[in-house]
Protein backbone atom coordinates (compact mmCIF):
# COMPACT_ATOMS: atom_id res chain seq x y z
CA UNK A 1 0.00 0.00 0.00
CA UNK A 2 2.92 2.60 1.16
CA UNK A 3 4.55 2.73 -2.54
CA UNK A 4 1.19 2.36 -4.17
CA UNK A 5 0.51 5.63 -2.47
CA UNK A 6 3.67 6.84 -4.70
CA UNK A 7 1.63 5.95 -8.12
CA UNK A 8 -1.41 7.83 -7.59
CA UNK A 9 -1.64 10.64 -9.60
CA UNK A 10 -2.95 14.95 -8.48
CA UNK A 11 -6.31 13.61 -9.44
CA UNK A 12 -6.17 10.63 -7.93
CA UNK A 13 -5.28 11.88 -4.51
CA UNK A 14 -7.52 14.68 -4.05
CA UNK A 15 -11.20 11.96 -3.61
CA UNK A 16 -9.10 9.99 -1.17
CA UNK A 17 -7.98 12.64 1.07
CA UNK A 18 -11.47 14.26 0.49
CA UNK A 19 -13.35 10.92 1.58
CA UNK A 20 -10.66 10.37 4.41
CA UNK A 21 -9.66 7.14 3.31
CA UNK A 22 -5.73 8.17 3.22
CA UNK A 23 -4.26 10.81 5.24
CA UNK A 24 -1.46 13.79 3.68
CA UNK A 25 0.66 12.58 6.26
CA UNK A 26 0.21 8.96 5.30
CA UNK A 27 1.52 9.77 1.90
CA UNK A 28 3.61 12.45 3.12
CA UNK A 29 5.51 9.69 4.67
CA UNK A 30 5.18 7.00 2.39
CA UNK A 31 7.31 8.86 -0.12
CA UNK A 32 9.98 9.90 2.26
CA UNK A 33 10.81 6.29 2.70
CA UNK A 34 10.84 5.70 -0.77
CA UNK A 35 13.00 8.69 -1.06
CA UNK A 36 15.16 7.26 1.24
CA UNK A 37 15.33 3.84 -0.40
CA UNK A 38 15.61 4.84 -4.06
CA UNK A 39 17.08 8.02 -4.39
CA UNK A 40 20.88 7.34 -3.13
CA UNK A 41 20.97 5.36 -6.18
CA UNK A 42 18.84 7.82 -9.09
CA UNK A 43 20.20 11.39 -6.56
CA UNK A 44 17.02 13.42 -7.99
CA UNK A 45 16.87 15.45 -5.02
CA UNK A 46 19.40 18.05 -3.81
CA UNK A 47 17.54 18.86 -0.57
CA UNK A 48 14.49 16.91 0.97
CA UNK A 49 12.87 18.36 3.75
CA UNK A 50 11.39 15.47 5.43
CA UNK A 51 10.49 17.56 8.75
CA UNK A 52 8.76 20.69 6.70
CA UNK A 53 6.95 18.18 4.67
CA UNK A 54 5.44 15.98 7.68
CA UNK A 55 4.64 19.24 9.25
CA UNK A 56 2.66 20.96 6.18
CA UNK A 57 0.95 17.70 5.67
CA UNK A 58 -0.37 17.35 9.27
CA UNK A 59 -1.73 21.10 8.18
CA UNK A 60 -3.11 20.10 5.14
CA UNK A 61 -4.70 17.17 7.74
CA UNK A 62 -6.42 19.30 9.43
CA UNK A 63 -7.58 21.51 7.22
CA UNK A 64 -9.23 18.13 5.48
CA UNK A 65 -10.48 17.69 8.94
CA UNK A 66 -12.45 21.17 9.15
CA UNK A 67 -13.62 21.18 5.69
CA UNK A 68 -11.01 23.86 4.67
CA UNK A 69 -8.84 21.88 2.06
CA UNK A 70 -7.88 23.90 -0.94
CA UNK A 71 -7.40 22.46 -4.42
CA UNK A 72 -4.18 20.86 -4.05
CA UNK A 73 -4.02 20.13 -0.09
CA UNK A 74 -1.71 17.19 0.80
CA UNK A 75 -0.37 17.20 -2.49
CA UNK A 76 3.32 16.10 -2.35
CA UNK A 77 5.39 17.71 -4.32
CA UNK A 78 8.87 18.69 -5.64
CA UNK A 79 10.81 22.11 -6.84
CA UNK A 80 13.30 22.04 -9.20
CA UNK A 81 15.89 24.06 -7.18
CA UNK A 82 15.76 26.57 -9.37
CA UNK A 83 12.74 28.22 -7.47
CA UNK A 84 12.99 30.42 -4.33
CA UNK A 85 11.56 28.66 -1.33
CA UNK A 86 11.47 30.69 2.07
CA UNK A 87 13.52 29.20 4.72
CA UNK A 88 14.82 26.40 2.38
CA UNK A 89 18.01 26.40 0.89
CA UNK A 90 17.87 27.13 -3.10
CA UNK A 91 21.20 26.22 -4.85
CA UNK A 92 20.29 26.25 -8.52
CA UNK A 93 22.85 23.17 -8.66
CA UNK A 94 25.68 25.61 -8.13
CA UNK A 95 28.64 26.27 -6.07
CA UNK A 96 28.11 29.75 -5.82
CA UNK A 97 24.38 29.51 -4.10
CA UNK A 98 25.22 26.35 -2.31
CA UNK A 99 24.10 27.92 0.65
CA UNK A 100 21.78 30.57 -0.01
CA UNK A 101 18.50 30.48 2.14
CA UNK A 102 15.84 32.79 0.04
CA UNK A 103 14.41 35.09 2.03
CA UNK A 104 10.83 34.80 0.15
CA UNK A 105 8.84 33.00 -1.51
CA UNK A 106 8.70 32.41 -5.54
CA UNK A 107 5.27 33.26 -6.48
CA UNK A 108 4.41 29.88 -7.83
CA UNK A 109 5.64 28.22 -4.50
CA UNK A 110 3.44 30.78 -2.98
CA UNK A 111 0.21 30.52 -4.85
CA UNK A 112 1.10 26.42 -4.42
CA UNK A 113 1.43 26.77 -0.79
CA UNK A 114 -1.56 28.83 -0.95
CA UNK A 115 -3.41 25.84 -2.74
CA UNK A 116 -2.48 23.72 0.54
CA UNK A 117 0.50 21.29 -1.43
CA UNK A 118 3.33 19.72 0.47
CA UNK A 119 6.72 20.42 -0.61
CA UNK A 120 8.94 17.50 -0.33
CA UNK A 121 12.54 19.30 -1.51
CA UNK A 122 14.40 20.22 -3.97
CA UNK A 123 15.52 18.50 -7.31
CA UNK A 124 18.53 18.85 -9.63
CA UNK A 125 19.15 20.59 -12.55
CA UNK A 126 22.09 21.67 -14.67
CA UNK A 127 23.56 24.64 -13.09
CA UNK A 128 21.82 27.64 -13.56
CA UNK A 129 19.35 25.49 -16.15
CA UNK A 130 21.94 25.41 -18.46
CA UNK A 131 22.22 22.22 -19.99
CA UNK A 132 20.86 19.10 -21.69
CA UNK A 133 21.03 16.19 -19.16
CA UNK A 134 21.87 17.55 -15.43
CA UNK A 135 25.66 16.52 -15.85
CA UNK A 136 26.11 19.96 -15.39
CA UNK A 137 24.76 20.05 -12.15
CA UNK A 138 27.68 20.95 -9.13
CA UNK A 139 26.15 18.28 -6.98
CA UNK A 140 26.39 15.38 -9.07
CA UNK A 141 24.23 13.86 -11.70
CA UNK A 142 21.03 12.03 -11.57
CA UNK A 143 20.37 8.62 -13.23
CA UNK A 144 17.35 8.07 -15.64
CA UNK A 145 15.17 5.61 -13.75
CA UNK A 146 14.70 3.63 -16.99
CA UNK A 147 18.25 3.01 -17.43
CA UNK A 148 20.85 4.14 -14.56
CA UNK A 149 23.78 4.76 -17.52
CA UNK A 150 21.29 7.09 -18.94
CA UNK A 151 21.19 10.68 -18.91
CA UNK A 152 17.51 12.22 -17.17
CA UNK A 153 17.34 14.74 -19.63
CA UNK A 154 17.93 18.39 -18.34
CA UNK A 155 17.97 20.88 -17.01
CA UNK A 156 14.79 19.97 -15.44
CA UNK A 157 16.23 16.55 -14.70
CA UNK A 158 15.52 16.09 -11.22
CA UNK A 159 11.60 17.10 -12.26
CA UNK A 160 11.46 14.40 -14.58
CA UNK A 161 13.61 11.83 -12.92
CA UNK A 162 11.68 12.28 -9.35
CA UNK A 163 8.48 11.97 -11.18
CA UNK A 164 9.21 9.02 -13.14
CA UNK A 165 10.53 6.81 -10.18
CA UNK A 166 7.47 8.04 -8.47
CA UNK A 167 9.17 9.97 -5.69
CA UNK A 168 6.47 13.14 -5.98
CA UNK A 169 3.30 12.96 -7.04
CA UNK A 170 4.35 15.79 -9.68
CA UNK A 171 6.79 18.60 -9.95
CA UNK A 172 7.64 22.05 -10.64
CA UNK A 173 10.53 22.80 -13.62
CA UNK A 174 10.98 25.62 -15.92
CA UNK A 175 12.09 25.93 -19.50
CA UNK A 176 14.33 28.06 -21.25
CA UNK A 177 15.16 25.99 -24.49
CA UNK A 178 13.11 22.94 -23.70
CA UNK A 179 14.49 22.12 -20.04
CA UNK A 180 11.12 20.89 -19.06
CA UNK A 181 9.84 19.14 -22.56
CA UNK A 182 12.71 17.65 -22.83
CA UNK A 183 13.64 15.66 -19.76
CA UNK A 184 10.14 14.90 -19.39
CA UNK A 185 10.18 12.94 -22.71
CA UNK A 186 13.59 11.20 -21.44
CA UNK A 187 11.80 10.25 -18.73
CA UNK A 188 7.88 9.20 -19.79
CA UNK A 189 6.60 11.92 -18.15
CA UNK A 190 4.17 14.71 -19.42
CA UNK A 191 5.98 18.04 -19.49
CA UNK A 192 4.25 21.54 -20.19
CA UNK A 193 5.80 24.81 -21.04
CA UNK A 194 3.30 27.26 -20.60
CA UNK A 195 3.12 30.72 -22.92
CA UNK A 196 5.57 33.31 -22.70
CA UNK A 197 3.79 35.75 -19.68
CA UNK A 198 1.47 32.90 -18.82
CA UNK A 199 3.26 32.01 -15.27
CA UNK A 200 5.02 34.56 -12.91
CA UNK A 201 8.73 34.21 -13.05
CA UNK A 202 9.31 35.96 -9.47
CA UNK A 203 11.53 34.14 -7.59
CA UNK A 204 13.21 32.12 -10.45
CA UNK A 205 16.81 32.56 -10.48
CA UNK A 206 16.97 34.03 -13.80
CA UNK A 207 19.12 32.50 -16.97
CA UNK A 208 17.56 34.12 -20.19
CA UNK A 209 15.07 36.40 -19.06
CA UNK A 210 12.97 36.75 -22.40
CA UNK A 211 12.62 32.79 -22.87
CA UNK A 212 12.69 31.20 -19.04
CA UNK A 213 9.04 29.90 -18.18
CA UNK A 214 7.74 27.69 -15.01
CA UNK A 215 5.48 24.38 -15.73
CA UNK A 216 4.70 21.20 -14.32
CA UNK A 217 5.74 18.25 -15.02
CA UNK A 218 3.14 15.08 -14.29
CA UNK A 219 1.86 11.46 -14.45
CA UNK A 220 -0.67 12.28 -16.60
CA UNK A 221 -2.07 15.30 -18.75
CA UNK A 222 -4.96 15.98 -16.66
CA UNK A 223 -2.33 17.02 -13.64
CA UNK A 224 -0.49 19.37 -15.99
CA UNK A 225 -3.95 21.13 -16.79
CA UNK A 226 -4.77 21.19 -12.44
CA UNK A 227 -0.71 22.59 -11.68
CA UNK A 228 -0.88 25.37 -14.31
CA UNK A 229 -4.22 26.13 -13.12
CA UNK A 230 -3.08 26.93 -9.72
CA UNK A 231 0.34 28.80 -11.13
CA UNK A 232 -0.93 30.76 -13.71
CA UNK A 233 -1.99 34.40 -13.84
CA UNK A 234 -1.11 38.04 -13.60
CA UNK A 235 0.94 38.95 -10.81
CA UNK A 236 2.57 42.36 -9.75
CA UNK A 237 5.88 41.38 -9.33
CA UNK A 238 6.76 40.45 -13.03
CA UNK A 239 5.88 42.74 -15.00
CA UNK A 240 6.43 40.46 -17.65
CA UNK A 241 3.19 38.40 -16.45
CA UNK A 242 0.88 38.40 -19.01
CA UNK A 243 -2.58 40.06 -18.06
CA UNK A 244 -4.49 37.37 -19.46
CA UNK A 245 -7.61 35.56 -17.66
CA UNK A 246 -6.83 31.85 -16.71
CA UNK A 247 -8.76 29.75 -17.99
CA UNK A 248 -10.70 26.54 -16.34
CA UNK A 249 -8.09 24.03 -18.12
CA UNK A 250 -9.81 21.04 -17.20
CA UNK A 251 -12.58 22.16 -18.98
CA UNK A 252 -11.95 21.07 -22.80
CA UNK A 253 -10.12 17.91 -21.46
CA UNK A 254 -12.23 14.74 -22.95
CA UNK A 255 -13.62 17.01 -25.65
CA UNK A 256 -13.93 14.69 -28.91
CA UNK A 257 -10.82 16.16 -31.41
CA UNK A 258 -12.56 15.48 -34.45
CA UNK A 259 -11.58 18.11 -36.83
CA UNK A 260 -9.35 19.21 -35.22
CA UNK A 261 -5.92 20.61 -37.69
CA UNK A 262 -2.78 19.29 -36.46
CA UNK A 263 0.14 20.28 -38.59
CA UNK A 264 3.26 18.45 -39.04
CA UNK A 265 6.46 20.94 -39.60
CA UNK A 266 8.15 18.81 -42.37
CA UNK A 267 11.46 20.09 -41.36
CA UNK A 268 11.28 18.18 -37.87
CA UNK A 269 11.44 14.97 -39.56
CA UNK A 270 14.91 15.35 -41.42
CA UNK A 271 18.64 14.05 -40.60
CA UNK A 272 19.41 13.32 -37.31
CA UNK A 273 16.08 11.93 -36.19
CA UNK A 274 16.29 8.60 -34.84
CA UNK A 275 14.43 5.77 -36.82
CA UNK A 276 12.79 4.43 -33.55
CA UNK A 277 12.17 8.39 -32.86
CA UNK A 278 10.25 8.55 -35.87
CA UNK A 279 8.55 5.62 -36.07
CA UNK A 280 7.05 6.47 -32.60
CA UNK A 281 5.90 9.81 -33.39
CA UNK A 282 4.41 8.77 -37.25
CA UNK A 283 2.58 6.52 -34.83
CA UNK A 284 1.29 8.96 -32.81
CA UNK A 285 0.19 10.95 -35.34
CA UNK A 286 -1.83 7.54 -36.80
CA UNK A 287 -3.56 7.42 -33.22
CA UNK A 288 -4.41 11.41 -33.88
CA UNK A 289 -5.88 10.57 -36.85
CA UNK A 290 -7.91 8.02 -36.13
CA UNK A 291 -8.92 9.89 -33.21
CA UNK A 292 -10.89 12.16 -36.09
CA UNK A 293 -7.57 14.93 -35.80
CA UNK A 294 -6.90 16.16 -39.56
CA UNK A 295 -3.38 15.75 -40.15
CA UNK A 296 -1.31 17.98 -42.79
CA UNK A 297 1.79 18.71 -43.59
CA UNK A 298 3.37 22.74 -42.57
CA UNK A 299 6.53 24.19 -43.39
CA UNK A 300 7.99 26.57 -40.68
CA UNK A 301 11.48 27.53 -43.29
CA UNK A 302 13.49 28.89 -40.21
CA UNK A 303 13.87 26.04 -38.37
CA UNK A 304 17.56 25.39 -39.16
CA UNK A 305 18.32 28.72 -37.78
CA UNK A 306 17.03 27.93 -34.48
CA UNK A 307 19.58 26.64 -32.27
CA UNK A 308 22.10 29.27 -33.64
CA UNK A 309 19.33 31.72 -32.67
CA UNK A 310 18.52 30.38 -29.33
CA UNK A 311 22.22 30.35 -27.78
CA UNK A 312 23.20 33.67 -28.99
CA UNK A 313 19.84 35.29 -27.15
CA UNK A 314 20.44 32.99 -24.24
CA UNK A 315 23.83 33.76 -23.16
CA UNK A 316 23.74 37.32 -23.98
CA UNK A 317 20.61 37.24 -21.08
CA UNK A 318 22.57 34.74 -19.23
CA UNK A 319 25.74 37.24 -19.35
CA UNK A 320 23.90 40.09 -18.35
CA UNK A 321 21.64 38.17 -15.36
CA UNK A 322 24.70 35.97 -13.97
CA UNK A 323 26.75 39.67 -13.36
CA UNK A 324 24.92 39.77 -9.71
CA UNK A 325 27.55 37.15 -8.34
CA UNK A 326 29.51 39.28 -7.38
CA UNK A 327 29.87 37.70 -3.87
CA UNK A 328 28.59 40.97 -2.28
CA UNK A 329 24.82 40.62 -1.28
CA UNK A 330 24.84 36.85 -0.68
CA UNK A 331 26.77 33.97 -2.24
CA UNK A 332 30.14 32.17 -1.71
CA UNK A 333 32.37 34.86 -1.88
CA UNK A 334 36.27 34.35 -2.19
CA UNK A 335 38.59 36.10 0.05
CA UNK A 336 40.82 38.94 -1.34
CA UNK A 337 42.74 41.86 -1.20
CA UNK A 338 40.90 43.70 -3.88
CA UNK A 339 37.25 44.45 -4.69
CA UNK A 340 38.44 43.27 -8.22
CA UNK A 341 40.13 40.59 -7.37
CA UNK A 342 37.27 39.44 -4.82
CA UNK A 343 34.50 39.54 -8.11
CA UNK A 344 37.01 37.20 -10.20
CA UNK A 345 37.85 34.99 -7.41
CA UNK A 346 34.32 34.64 -6.41
CA UNK A 347 32.95 33.82 -9.91
CA UNK A 348 35.79 31.73 -10.91
CA UNK A 349 35.54 29.86 -8.16
CA UNK A 350 31.71 29.61 -8.29
CA UNK A 351 30.32 28.74 -11.59
CA UNK A 352 31.19 25.72 -13.48
CA UNK A 353 32.71 25.27 -17.12
CA UNK A 354 29.45 25.44 -18.80
CA UNK A 355 27.98 28.65 -17.11
CA UNK A 356 31.66 30.34 -17.76
CA UNK A 357 31.36 29.38 -21.31
CA UNK A 358 27.91 30.86 -21.56
CA UNK A 359 28.84 33.97 -19.71
CA UNK A 360 31.82 34.66 -21.74
CA UNK A 361 29.95 33.91 -25.17
CA UNK A 362 27.22 36.26 -24.02
CA UNK A 363 30.00 38.86 -23.07
CA UNK A 364 31.96 38.39 -26.56
CA UNK A 365 28.23 38.91 -28.57
CA UNK A 366 27.22 41.47 -27.12
CA UNK A 367 30.61 43.78 -26.92
CA UNK A 368 31.22 46.37 -28.91
CA UNK A 369 31.87 45.69 -32.38
CA UNK A 370 29.83 42.57 -32.70
CA UNK A 371 26.37 43.37 -31.46
CA UNK A 372 25.17 43.65 -34.43
CA UNK A 373 26.47 40.62 -36.08
CA UNK A 374 25.33 38.43 -33.18
CA UNK A 375 22.63 39.83 -31.03
CA UNK A 376 20.77 42.11 -33.26
CA UNK A 377 20.82 39.36 -36.07
CA UNK A 378 19.74 36.94 -33.86
CA UNK A 379 16.84 38.96 -32.68
CA UNK A 380 15.51 39.58 -36.71
CA UNK A 381 15.78 35.68 -37.26
CA UNK A 382 13.59 35.23 -33.90
CA UNK A 383 11.13 37.57 -35.38
CA UNK A 384 10.93 35.11 -38.57
CA UNK A 385 11.16 32.49 -36.43
CA UNK A 386 8.31 33.75 -34.60
CA UNK A 387 6.37 34.58 -38.05
CA UNK A 388 7.05 30.76 -39.20
CA UNK A 389 4.45 29.57 -36.42
CA UNK A 390 2.23 32.57 -36.89
CA UNK A 391 1.46 31.69 -40.17
CA UNK A 392 1.36 27.57 -39.37
CA UNK A 393 -1.01 28.65 -36.97
CA UNK A 394 -3.75 30.68 -39.73
CA UNK A 395 -4.29 26.94 -40.65
CA UNK A 396 -3.41 24.61 -37.80
CA UNK A 397 -4.49 24.71 -34.28
CA UNK A 398 -1.78 22.05 -32.38
CA UNK A 399 1.63 21.25 -33.95
CA UNK A 400 2.90 17.75 -33.25
CA UNK A 401 6.71 16.94 -33.67
CA UNK A 402 9.24 14.92 -31.99
CA UNK A 403 10.81 16.28 -28.79
CA UNK A 404 14.16 15.08 -28.57
CA UNK A 405 15.75 13.81 -31.75
CA UNK A 406 16.83 10.50 -29.70
CA UNK A 407 15.94 8.72 -26.62
CA UNK A 408 17.94 9.97 -23.69
CA UNK A 409 21.73 9.09 -24.34
CA UNK A 410 24.45 7.90 -22.06
CA UNK A 411 25.67 9.76 -19.11
CA UNK A 412 28.87 11.23 -20.11
CA UNK A 413 28.57 10.91 -23.92
CA UNK A 414 28.35 14.50 -24.84
CA UNK A 415 29.49 16.34 -21.86
CA UNK A 416 32.61 16.82 -23.43
CA UNK A 417 31.30 18.60 -26.52
CA UNK A 418 29.21 21.44 -25.77
CA UNK A 419 28.02 22.37 -28.84
CA UNK A 420 26.82 18.33 -29.77
CA UNK A 421 24.88 18.78 -26.84
CA UNK A 422 23.46 22.21 -27.60
CA UNK A 423 21.81 20.41 -31.14
CA UNK A 424 20.15 18.21 -29.09
CA UNK A 425 17.58 20.74 -28.02
CA UNK A 426 16.88 21.68 -31.94
CA UNK A 427 12.75 20.30 -31.68
CA UNK A 428 12.46 22.23 -28.60
CA UNK A 429 13.93 25.70 -28.43
CA UNK A 430 11.78 27.34 -31.37
CA UNK A 431 8.52 27.31 -28.92
CA UNK A 432 10.39 29.26 -26.29
CA UNK A 433 11.92 32.33 -29.09
CA UNK A 434 8.52 32.66 -30.55
CA UNK A 435 7.25 32.36 -26.93
CA UNK A 436 4.34 29.81 -27.52
CA UNK A 437 2.96 26.84 -25.31
CA UNK A 438 4.14 23.56 -25.78
CA UNK A 439 3.69 20.05 -23.79
CA UNK A 440 5.87 16.66 -24.02
CA UNK A 441 3.63 13.36 -23.26
CA UNK A 442 5.24 10.18 -23.64
CA UNK A 443 4.15 8.25 -27.39
CA UNK A 444 6.78 5.34 -27.36
CA UNK A 445 9.09 3.06 -25.70
CA UNK A 446 12.58 2.69 -27.61
CA UNK A 447 13.58 -1.46 -28.08
CA UNK A 448 16.37 -0.61 -25.44
CA UNK A 449 13.52 0.40 -23.33
CA UNK A 450 13.73 3.90 -22.82
CA UNK A 451 10.65 6.52 -23.27
CA UNK A 452 10.20 8.78 -26.63
CA UNK A 453 7.87 11.74 -26.22
CA UNK A 454 5.52 13.73 -28.88
CA UNK A 455 5.43 17.07 -28.47
CA UNK A 456 2.45 19.39 -28.89
CA UNK A 457 2.39 23.19 -29.77
CA UNK A 458 -0.17 25.64 -29.64
CA UNK A 459 -0.59 29.48 -30.22
CA UNK A 460 0.03 31.61 -27.40
CA UNK A 461 -2.59 31.03 -24.62
CA UNK A 462 -3.54 28.04 -26.35
CA UNK A 463 -3.00 25.69 -23.72
CA UNK A 464 -6.66 24.59 -23.48
CA UNK A 465 -6.17 23.26 -27.21
CA UNK A 466 -3.11 21.46 -26.75
CA UNK A 467 -4.08 19.69 -23.32
CA UNK A 468 -7.14 18.77 -25.26
CA UNK A 469 -5.15 16.86 -27.37
CA UNK A 470 -3.00 15.79 -25.15
CA UNK A 471 -5.65 14.22 -23.45
CA UNK A 472 -7.21 12.93 -26.39
CA UNK A 473 -3.88 11.36 -26.87
CA UNK A 474 -3.33 9.76 -23.71
CA UNK A 475 -7.00 8.23 -23.43
CA UNK A 476 -6.04 6.17 -26.39
CA UNK A 477 -2.73 4.96 -25.02
CA UNK A 478 -1.00 3.24 -22.37
CA UNK A 479 2.47 4.74 -22.46
CA UNK A 480 1.87 7.00 -19.87
CA UNK A 481 1.00 4.18 -17.58
CA UNK A 482 4.15 2.52 -18.11
CA UNK A 483 6.22 2.70 -15.36
CA UNK A 484 10.45 2.44 -15.03
CA UNK A 485 12.03 -0.72 -13.78
CA UNK A 486 12.77 -0.01 -10.70
CA UNK A 487 13.18 -2.01 -7.42
CA UNK B 1 39.55 30.98 -35.85
CA UNK B 2 36.84 33.84 -34.51
CA UNK B 3 38.22 34.22 -31.08
CA UNK B 4 42.22 34.21 -30.51
CA UNK B 5 43.87 32.75 -27.82
CA UNK B 6 44.32 36.80 -26.23
CA UNK B 7 40.70 37.30 -27.49
CA UNK B 8 39.48 34.50 -25.01
CA UNK B 9 41.64 36.17 -21.90
CA UNK B 10 40.68 39.36 -22.59
CA UNK B 11 36.41 38.51 -23.23
CA UNK B 12 37.18 36.46 -19.63
CA UNK B 13 38.44 39.38 -17.58
CA UNK B 14 35.75 41.39 -19.29
CA UNK B 15 33.24 39.00 -17.73
CA UNK B 16 35.19 39.18 -14.49
CA UNK B 17 35.88 35.34 -14.61
CA UNK B 18 39.97 33.87 -15.08
CA UNK B 19 40.83 30.88 -16.74
CA UNK B 20 43.08 28.22 -15.17
CA UNK B 21 46.56 27.80 -17.83
CA UNK B 22 45.23 24.35 -18.68
CA UNK B 23 41.35 25.51 -19.42
CA UNK B 24 42.72 28.11 -21.81
CA UNK B 25 43.32 26.52 -25.12
CA UNK B 26 40.07 24.01 -24.18
CA UNK B 27 37.69 27.17 -23.99
CA UNK B 28 39.05 28.79 -26.82
CA UNK B 29 38.48 25.63 -29.08
CA UNK B 30 35.44 25.27 -27.79
CA UNK B 31 34.27 29.20 -27.96
CA UNK B 32 35.90 29.20 -31.45
CA UNK B 33 33.35 25.78 -32.84
CA UNK B 34 30.06 27.49 -31.16
CA UNK B 35 30.50 30.75 -32.43
CA UNK B 36 31.55 29.40 -35.90
CA UNK B 37 28.22 27.10 -35.90
CA UNK B 38 26.24 30.74 -35.01
CA UNK B 39 28.07 32.49 -37.93
CA UNK B 40 24.98 30.25 -40.55
CA UNK B 41 22.53 33.07 -39.63
CA UNK B 42 24.86 35.64 -41.99
CA UNK B 43 22.73 33.43 -44.41
CA UNK B 44 19.58 34.69 -43.90
CA UNK B 45 18.38 37.49 -45.18
CA UNK B 46 16.77 40.22 -42.44
CA UNK B 47 16.71 43.04 -44.44
CA UNK B 48 14.14 45.39 -43.04
CA UNK B 49 13.20 42.36 -40.50
CA UNK B 50 12.58 44.26 -36.82
CA UNK B 51 14.18 42.54 -34.24
CA UNK B 52 12.29 40.91 -31.37
CA UNK B 53 12.95 41.21 -27.95
CA UNK B 54 9.86 39.77 -26.22
CA UNK B 55 7.52 37.16 -26.94
CA UNK B 56 4.81 39.76 -25.61
CA UNK B 57 4.43 43.20 -27.32
CA UNK B 58 6.24 45.46 -24.27
CA UNK B 59 4.61 48.04 -22.25
CA UNK B 60 4.76 50.50 -19.71
CA UNK B 61 3.78 49.07 -16.52
CA UNK B 62 2.57 52.04 -13.94
CA UNK B 63 1.64 51.56 -10.26
CA UNK B 64 0.64 54.17 -7.57
CA UNK B 65 3.65 55.91 -6.03
CA UNK B 66 2.51 54.11 -2.68
CA UNK B 67 4.69 53.54 0.36
CA UNK B 68 4.72 49.53 0.79
CA UNK B 69 7.19 47.39 3.34
CA UNK B 70 10.11 46.51 1.62
CA UNK B 71 12.43 43.58 2.92
CA UNK B 72 13.06 43.79 6.70
CA UNK B 73 16.86 44.62 6.90
CA UNK B 74 17.61 42.02 8.79
CA UNK B 75 16.33 39.01 6.27
CA UNK B 76 17.98 41.60 3.36
CA UNK B 77 21.49 40.49 5.19
CA UNK B 78 20.97 36.99 6.54
CA UNK B 79 22.82 35.55 3.34
CA UNK B 80 25.61 38.14 3.42
CA UNK B 81 29.37 37.05 3.14
CA UNK B 82 29.90 40.17 5.07
CA UNK B 83 28.18 42.49 7.22
CA UNK B 84 28.81 45.19 10.17
CA UNK B 85 26.45 47.53 11.69
CA UNK B 86 23.70 47.17 9.27
CA UNK B 87 25.58 46.95 5.54
CA UNK B 88 27.28 44.75 3.55
CA UNK B 89 31.30 44.88 4.26
CA UNK B 90 33.30 44.42 0.91
CA UNK B 91 37.43 45.33 0.57
CA UNK B 92 38.33 48.56 0.47
CA UNK B 93 37.89 50.23 -3.11
CA UNK B 94 39.74 53.63 -2.15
Amino acid sequence: MATDLCCLTISQLLPLFVQRQVSPVEVTQSFLERIARLDPELKAYLTVDGEGALSQAREAEARYARGEAGPLDGVPLALKDVLATKGLRTTCASRILEHFVPPFDATVVARLREAGAVFLGKVNMDEFAMGSSTENSAFGVTHNPWARDRIPGGSSGGSAAAVAADLCTASLGSDTGGSIRQPASHCGVVGLKPTYGRVSRFGLVAYASSLDQIGPLTKEVRDAALLLEVIAGHDPRDSTSAMVAVPNYLEKLGEEIKGVKIGVPREYFGEGLDPEVEAAVRAALKTLSDLGGEILEVSLPHTSYAVATYYIIAMAEASSNLARYDGVKYGARQKARTLMEMYTQTRTAGFGPEVRRRIMLGTYTLSAGYYEAYYRKASQVRTLIRRDFDQAFETCAVLATPVAPTPAFRLGEKVSDPLTMYLSDIFTISANLAGIPGISLPCGISREGLPIGLQLLGPPFGEPQILKVAYAFEKATDFHRRKPPLP
Amino acid sequence: MVLSRDEVLHVARLARLTLKEEEVDLFTRQLNDILSYMAQLREVDTEGVPPMAHALTAFNVFREDEVTLGLPREAALANAPDREEGGFVVPRVI
